[in-house]
């Protein structure tokens, strides 16, 4: 079984190769992409069954060197869990972007190079998920970030590239942050290997491992756009290709927040992260949100959404019991399917509104009734709206808070009422503007709802991106977005087991020796 | 841990004027920061290995104690690839980023089938093209005139104000 662990890295690797070698049959380049991702979500599948099933993380020293000399790669309840959903996203995102390409037809893009990029930032997401050593999660997070580089400025125009140069130096500064606070525990520890940090690690002075997790902990939040260093995301995601937006915003954050997981479980317990985390997870919330109300263009609101909801994340972790982390599992699968979904049906809107500023939408309930429902179905569910997956998520995470209390825990919850309600507000007005307002309303409306509104740079300079002139949708691409709505049904109808599942992956988290154990069965040398 | 006092203080070097270079707006000397501030972050790996001592090869003779530690030289390897697929990477952006700033999106067109649209793109492209010998040039005489060229050529800004002014709109 453990010969599935290396595929899920290799399979999207291999595929990346091929591709690129084939990049003149684009429907060769789609079989082997789809092929590659379908098998990987199979294994990914299978190894969250047998993990879940043995409560043992399956480990396999690459290459058949002993850790700590060797790399190794472990895959526990929460990275089966995380590669699971990142897969189920990855294909759907991809069906999504195929249906695109043929409704386009193929002219404006340059597919040749979209899908060896795509699975290459499958890979590295996977990488970082099953790194057993910071190491070889910094080679995976590069790997992400390189082709998320490329495909954020695929095409080039000049939009992209201006959001591009933002996104690639923040990025760079998060990650030479990243591979500083690396050589710094190297220093003080002797290792990399996660396991044997997270037992050497407790050995340090506190003030040392305080400043090392700072190290850590500041790389990370840049990449999962924690406040006060989100403010790259919303400027930087929403020019992208409507799929690539959609990959990026359901899972790039979360591998930030993944790692802030890691780190403050496995390697830095000892290290008192409450209070701090739960002020930067408030204002992520509500600053997050307070800018989303300002935005008129849809990508641009959800993006900011996007940012507030990590704020939920960031409470969950900071609470840290056994129970927050189970519901700030739960809460991040729920996260990555519905901000994936809802990005794609902005994609739809995109094109059969011909805008994405809701200043302009008007109809669009007569035009593409099925496009309204998905979105409606999406809103309420971001919103926790009850019975949704959101709605249980958030309760979750409140019950969690209310079960270890402090002043500062019912602040907090306080703040995530008040971001919840906000998200509907500002997702409802959407709906009323795009969905529900008559299209011969839309010249000279006048409402307070939209005075204050703050239209995106590319809509103001009159030079839409290049995604916007396109029109037309295929049955793939909605046949996708409703495939991810579905998801998010799912994560609602099934919650009981999978909220069990998210509790015992808490369980494995929250005792590291368990990891310890399974990376070195004979005990640390 | 004992560690060269040059090498930290190189390191420490590198990072300030490359913190200092980042901060410019011009790509170019963004990308000359990064460059420094990697260097500097490859540095603090390597002197996070101690003292210096024998190359680790283990061959029966060599004691252990003597040899340094590996491992941050592996480390170090490893992010200069990645340093250096990165700089590629920018370096693209910021050729592109010229590239629009200097030509914009009808740079791209060479033939749309419609003859207005070819004749005002060729028409365009010819000024580039003549614009561009005149860069040439321009350089050419600097070079010979032994000034310092290094004002003219960083983050793609053309002779011409004009063209510096959209060049910041690209980035900004």
């Amino acid at each position: 079984m453990n010969a599935l662990v290396p595929l899920l890295v290799i399979l999207p690797l291999v595929g990346a190769a091929v591709t690129l070698i084939l990049g003149r049959y684009p429907r060769v380049q789609i079989a082997i992409s789809v092929t590659a991702l379908t098998a990987v979500t199979i294994a990914a599948a299978a190894l969250l069954a047998v993990v879940d099933r043995t409560g043992q993380p399956a480990v396999v020293k690459v290459g058949g060197w002993e850790p700590p000399f060797g790399i190794v790669l472990v895959v526990d309840r929460l990275s089966a869990i995380m590669v699971v959903v990142s897969a189920l996203m990855l294909l759907g995102v991809l069906i999504f972007a195929v249906g695109q390409g043929i409704a386009d037809r193929d002219r404006d893009t340059p597919v040749s190079i979209f899908h060896p990029t795509y699975l290459i930032l499958a890979a590295g997401l996977f990488d970082a998920f099953i790194a057993g050593d910071l190491f070889n999660m910094y080679v995976g997070f590069e790997m992400l970030l390189a082709a998320s580089y490329v495909l954020l400025t695929l095409g080039g125009t000049g939009s992209r590239i201006r959001a591009g140069v933002t996104y690639v130096v923040v990025s760079l500064v998060s990650s030479l942050l990243f591979l500083g606070a690396i050589a710094l525990i190297y220093g003080a520890t002797g290792t990399v290997t996660m396991a044997l940090l997270s037992d050497r690690i407790r050995e340090l002075p506190l003030d040392v491992q305080v400043i090392l997790c700072a190290a850590l902990l500041i790389g990370f939040a840049v990449k999962a756009a924690v406040f006060p260093l989100s403010f790259w995301l919303p400027d930087s995601y929403p020019t992208a290709p409507a799929p690539v937006t959609a990959v990026f915003a359901g899972l790039l954050t979360k591998v930030g927040v993944y790692a802030i997981i890691r780190t403050d479980k496995l390697l830095f317990f000892d290290v008192p992260l409450t209070v701090p985390l739960l002020i930067v997870g408030g204002l992520t919330m509500l600053i997050g949100i307070l800018g989303a109300l300002a935005q008129a263009d849809v990508k641009r609101l959800l993006s900011f959404t996007l940012v507030s909801h990590i704020g939920y994340m960031i409470f969950g972790v900071a609470i840290g019991t056994e129970l927050a982390t189970g519901a700030t599992i739960y809460y991040i699968v729920h996260h990555i399917t519905v901000q994936t979904a809802l990005f794609l049906v902005v994609g739809l809107v995109e094109r059969v509104g011909r805008s994405t500023s809701i200043t302009r939408l008007g109809g669009l309930l007569k035009k593409a009734p099925f496009v309204a429902i998905l979105f409606f179905i999406g809103a309420l569910n971001l919103g926790g709206i009850p019975p949704f997956s959101g709605f249980l998520g958030k309760v979750g995470l409140f019950e969690a808070g209310a079960a270890s209390p402090s002043p500062l825990v019912y602040v907090l919850i306080g703040a995530g009422a008040v971001t919840s309600l906000l998200t509907l507000y500002a997702l409802m007005r959407v709906w009323n503007m795009a969905f529900w307002r008559p299209k011969e309303d839309v010249e000279g409306y006048e409402s307070p709802l939209t005075e204050s509104l703050q239209e995106s740079p590319e809509a103001t300079n009159g030079t839409a991106t290049g995604v916007a002139t396109a029109t037309g949708t295929s049955k793939l691409m909605v046949g996708a977005t409703t495939g991810l709505i579905a998801m998010t049904i799912c994560l609602t109808v099934f919650a009981g087991p999978l909220f069990d599942l998210a509790q015992r992956a808490a369980g494995n988290v929250a005792t590291p020796e368990m990891y310890v154990d399974s990376v070195f069965p004979g005990g640390v040398r | 841990m004992s560690a060269s006092i040059t090498l930290v203080v190189l390191m420490a070097v590198l990072y300030g004027t490359g913190v200092y270079v980042m901060l410019e707006r011009s790509l170019t000397r963004i990308l000359i920061g990064f460059l420094l501030v990697g260097n500097a972050t490859n540095l603090l790996i390597f002197v996070m290995s101690g003292r210096s001592g024998d190359s680790p090869i283990i061959d029966g003779q060599t004691d252990a104690a003597s040899t340094v530690d590996p491992v941050p030289q592996v480390l170090m390897l490893t992010a200069i690839v990645i340093n250096f697929g990165v700089t590629a990477f920018i370096l693209a952006l910021i050729y592109r980023s010229w590239w629009l700033s200097n030509l914009g999106d009808e740079g791209d067109d060479v033939t749309t089938g419609e003859e207005e649209d070819d004749a005002a793109e060729a028409d365009q492209a010819q000024v580039f093209h003549r614009s561009l010998e005149g860069d040439d040039a321009a350089v050419r005489t600097v070079l010979e005139e032994g000034g310092d060229a290094e004002d003219d050529i960083d983050g793609g800004r053309g002779p011409e104000p004009e063209a510096s002014e959209r060049d910041r709109d690209v980035m900004r």
